[in-house]
């Protein structure tokens, strides 16, 4: 793996390399060169297996991780892509037109987390909701809880412990 | 399949892309929904179908009967309050699941488990592959009117389920695969039983071969049905049993080993001309491949030994930061967890990757158009579907 | 179907000929469910052992449960000789199993499966999570209270249910049709605006009609 990182490294800009098993590697590339980058994976180094495109959310940054895992079956490497983008204005370009499935993961990333993936086919149809007014549910100022507690009616009568807490009380009742 | 030639003026004309160009208004279309509640469809699920006639136009897969947001949960509990969720989301062999959070966690965590807890993990995930495989197969034939080897097999299914049962004491959901090993080795006795039930399994099948693939109703209706060209499997990204019987010899146990496969002995099976009844056929070939293997780690495996490693307390159990993806071979594919952890108690994202994602919703709704209504349901059988992991 | 296809219009039909369709009036009944009253004791005690012995089972996995109903089909558990059978179409069953959690999704569909059944009909709600909404009681999707939406008759709980639970909790199924306690079907007719309010407050896009019958 580690020439073809040196390889890339002379073309595109790439950052926070984490080599996390000999043949799994994580790598940071920039929002406007990300697409020209996985298109060269594909096309001309192995890359041919698009296992997953997920978002990770950074809130206290104010950011949308964006992690491409590509696989080369070939070689036996995976390489995962983070793409950092802003998380008010979250848009992307997309990649549809590489990876047939990439337009069902593009679709629910626009449901679930508001990021928007334009000219992706039937990317605004919702995927899993149904009639869904509320904030996109995987971002992490959504609380889940609250939304249930308030909507569908519990049934009284549930207690929630902390573990530690509760753990604590019972071996030291004196403190 | 219709000579389409004689009829050519009949159907609608195509799109440059090949696609059907529809016309609801014009009544020579009708939209069917072979929706949820259908004894033809594998879990909760929907298609809509744009039907001419007999032959179907299009179709479009409807999934999110099943949401109950999994990873939103997993957001919100420390790391051992996610194990009991985790075996939830594909629901017909939930050790997959446990195996892959476990392996991620502990990778992350950098804990090392015993040989032991190896062998122990490695005989579960067969057990609930063969599981896995019998009840498809019986839904295989119901989907084509074949009632009785659903019956057959599932109660071989049955009588595997009482052997976890023994191991782990529940018959679904075991349970038994946590960060750190597992939560025991097999009891006495274990072994003289499972060999009986694996004869038992044996003569099951034998009797299921004579039905099933020497079969004239079996064999006319899957031959030919939902073919799949060996061009596909990257621009889809098909895995599993879909893949290799299109001639791609992608099986995860040999390709990336992990746990104990390394030191078993066994090949990929792969086939030519992947259509429903060839994929059927790679299926019981790999039952019997399971069975096989079964053998093999009781043989091999230490019967004593550490179990379980040395954990942190689980209460206040924090991970460094990190990010990681682990991939294992279920009865339908490539089956992944990709974890993200930041240093807290809880996981900071935690994403499943199912094979069901691209075979149900992309690659379903290409083989649909030109089958028949009737075989639509053992079309999406064939492809082994199972709608939990799609929307987790 | 969107609430533009429910609306009275005049459509063309393939031979160019127009006519009027009004399919509220047309398709769907326009009454609200009635009580069933029962008939004289000797009589109704012989409606109640039919009933109670032959339960056919609407073929809905709405969740987890339905993994544990295909062992109940095959020889080792046996519920065909209670009487039970497993059938295709609402119209045709009496008895709906509601297995597990149900999202918001599949409640809509369920609630259309229910509305659709002949009477006198019976729900029994399988699993932790019909009760108080089990371990995703925190959920966004998936509701914490079946009884608010469908009248239960019987609960069965477990994560999974073993397939004996099952048919134990037919028997209690049983024991109740034959002491003519199973008023399901006459709660959700009696308070049938408070479970329509119930679930119109959930289900935010609704286009059926209000009674699917």
């Amino acid at each position: 793996m580690k020439e073809l990182l040196k390889d890339i490294k002379k073309r595109y800009d790439i950052s926070m390399i984490v080599h996390q098993r000999p043949d799994e590697v994580f790598a940071t590339v920039n929002k406007e060169e990300a697409v020209a980058l996985i298109t060269h994976l594909r096309d001309h180094e192995g890359f041919t297996h698009l296992v997953l495109l997920t978002a990770v959310d950074w809130l206290e940054d104010g950011k949308f991780q964006l992690t491409y895992l590509l696989n080369n079956d070939a070689k036996r490497n995976d390489l995962g892509l983070r793409v950092m983008i802003d998380r008010e204005e979250a848009t992307m370009e997309s990649i549809h037109h590489l990876w047939e499935q990439a337009a069902t993961y593009q679709r629910e990333l626009k449901e679930m987390f508001g990021i928007d993936f334009p000219g992706s086919p039937r990317v605004n149809e919702s995927f899993i909701l149904e009639g869904w007014h509320d904030i996109p549910p995987y971002r992490r100022d959504f609380d889940t809880k609250k939304y249930s507690e308030e909507t569908y009616f519990p049934r009284p009568g549930r207690v929630t412990h902390d573990p530690a807490e509760y753990m604590k009380k019972k071996l030291y009742p004196e403190e | 399949m219709t000579d389409k030639n004689k009829y050519r003026d009949k159907f609608p004309d195509k799109n440059p892309d090949g696609t059907n160009i529809i016309d609801l208004e014009s009544h020579k279309f009708i939209k069917v929904w072979q929706g949820p509640q259908h004894p033809g469809i594998t879990g909760n699920m929907s298609l809509e179908l744009i039907v001419q006639g007999d032959e179907i136009m299009k179709c479009t897969t409807h999934v999110g009967y099943l949401h109950r947001g999994f990873e939103k949960l997993m957001e919100r509990r420390t790391f051992i309050q996610c194990f009991p969720l985790v075996c939830r989301i594909a629901v017909p062999e939930p050790d997959f699941n446990e195996y892959c959070f476990a392996a991620t966690i502990e990778e992350l965590a950098g804990i090392k488990i015993p040989e032991a807890a190896e062998w122990m993990r490695t005989l579960l995930l067969e057990m609930a592959r063969l599981t896995s495989f019998m009840m498809w197969m019986g839904g295989q034939t119901g989907a084509f009117g074949l009632g009785l080897p659903g019956q057959w097999l599932n109660y071989g299914r049955d009588l595997m389920l009482d052997r976890f049962e023994e191991i782990s004491g529940g018959r679904i959901y075991h349970m038994h695969i946590l960060p750190g090993g597992v939560r025991g080795l097999l009891p006495d006795g274990w072994e003289g039983r499972m060999e009986d039930t694996l004869k038992k399994l044996e003569g099951i099948m034998s009797d299921v071969n004579k039905t099933m693939f020497t079969n004239a109703v079996f064999k006319k209706r899957s031959v030919g049905l939902g073919y799949i060209d060996p061009t596909w499997v990257d621009k889809y990204g098909i895995v599993g049993p879909n893949a290799r019987a299109a001639g791609i010899p992608k099986d995860v146990r040999k390709d990336y080993p992990y746990l104990k496969y390394s030191e078993l002995d066994f090949d990929v099976i792969t086939a030519t001309d992947s259509d429903a009844y060839t994929r059927a056929d790679l299926r019981r070939k790999e039952i019997h491949l399971s069975i096989d293997l079964i053998r093999q780690m009781m043989a091999k495996m230490p019967k004593s030994g550490e179990y379980m490693a040395k954990v942190p307390n689980v209460l206040h159990w924090k991970i460094p930061k990190g990010e990681t993806y682990i991939r294992s071979e279920c009865t339908r594919g490539e089956y992944g967890f990709y974890t993200v952890t930041d240093g807290s108690g809880f996981p900071r994202r935690i994403n499943v990757r199912g094979p069901s994602y691209t075979h149900a919703v992309a690659l379903m709704e290409k083989l649909a158009i030109d089958c028949n209504i009737a075989d639509t349901a053992g079309l999406m059988v064939s492809l082994h579907t199972y709608p939990p992991e799609i929307e987790r | 179907m969107s609430m533009k296809d429910l609306e009275k219009r005049t459509v063309t039909g393939p031979d160019g000929e127009q006519f009027e369709v009004d399919p509220m009036q047309d398709y769907f009944c326009q009454e609200t469910p009635q009580v069933h009253k029962p008939s004289n004791r000797i009589w109704e005690k012989f409606l109640n052992w039919a009933r109670a012995e032959s339960l056919w089972i609407l073929g809905f996995g709405t969740g987890c449960g339905a993994i544990e109903m295909r062992p109940l089909m095959t020889p080792r558990f046996d519920a065909y000789r209670y009487g039970i059978q497993w059938r295709p179409t609402p119209r045709q069953s009496n008895l709906f199993i509601i297995g597990g959690y149900m999202s918001v999704k599949t409640l809509k569909r369920a609630i259309r499966s229910y509305e659709q059944m002949q009477g006198p009909k019976f729900v029994v709600g399988l699993g932790s999570c019909t009760i108080n909404g089990g371990m995703y009681w925190d959920s966004y999707n998936t509701i914490n209270r079946l009884d608010h939406y469908l009248p239960v008759d019987v609960y069965i709980a477990g994560c999974m249910p073993r397939p004996e639970s099952l048919l134990a909790g037919f028997e209690e199924l049983k024991k109740l049709i034959k002491a003519g306690k199973a008023e399901g079907q006459n709660l959700y007719a009696e308070n049938f605006e408070w479970y329509k309010k119930n679930q119109k407050q959930i289900i935010k896009d609704w286009d059926m009609p209000d009674y699917n019958w």
